[in-house]
């Protein structure tokens, strides 16, 4: 099936969960990256879960953040 | 590494980060990673702080996603953040370093800590230790 990662079309297979995808993306530090699929945030806890669909938009963002001290 | 940053731009960044003294202001910046090693910003991002707070930022995940796509639909590149010390020097914090989880990002901090001497410097973060970037703001032709 094809789906959209960080505005790529991707051939991945059927029902891949994001946790896969995640590991097929080679995305560094994981642990830190927030991932939003059609724009809605998904569960940490769902990502070995959560099944992708047909034309699913994924986008990998890492969490920003920081302090003065 | 060489960073340039437009005069308007850096004027964009300092009234937001002026505007939202005593807490910490941040946002994206977006633009060209050339051949020849310079990193063009060619747009700051200004996001909200979802900390509220005068030590600590966040940036909002939502705004995050929004100007990542807006970059994308101008052909730019993520190339970092920044965010302002409204009371303390242009450097890396601690934390700063432990939440610099993205090495191929520049940091660009601004200090606020004097009054009329705002002090804007870039950064290279790496498995904790940070290095100063070159950092030059060109006027607008």
């Amino acid at each position: 099936m094809k789906i959209t990662v960080a505005g790529e079309t991707k051939e991945v297979k059927e029902g891949i969960t994001i946790a896969e995808l995640i590991e097929l993306e080679k995305v560094e530090t994981p642990e830190y990256v927030t991932v939003s699929v059609n724009e809605s945030f998904a569960d940490k806890n769902t990502y070995a879960t959560q099944a992708l669909k047909e034309g699913d938009t994924v986008e990998f963002l890492y969490c920003m953040g920081g302090g003065a001290r | 590494m060489r960073i340039t940053i437009t005069r308007s731009d850096y004027d964009k960044m300092l009234a937001h980060a002026l505007k939202e003294r005593p807490n910490e202001a941040c946002g994206l910046i977006a633009g060209i990673d050339h051949e020849d090693g310079v990193r063009e910003i060619r747009h700051v991002y200004l996001l909200t702080n979802t900390d509220a707070s005068n030590e600590h930022f966040t940036l909002d995940p939502q705004e995050q996603l929004s100007a990542v796509k807006d970059m994308r639909a101008n052909g730019w590149k993520p190339l970092g953040n920044w965010h302002s010390h409204p009371e303390s020097p242009s450097r890396p914090s601690e934390e700063d370093k432990r939440l610099a989880y993205d090495s191929k990002a520049s940091y660009l901090i601004l200090s606020l800590m004097e009054e009329d001497n705002p002090v804007l410097h870039a950064f290279h973060v790496e498995q904790g230790v940070s290095s100063t970037e070159e950092l030059e703001v060109i006027d607008n032709g």
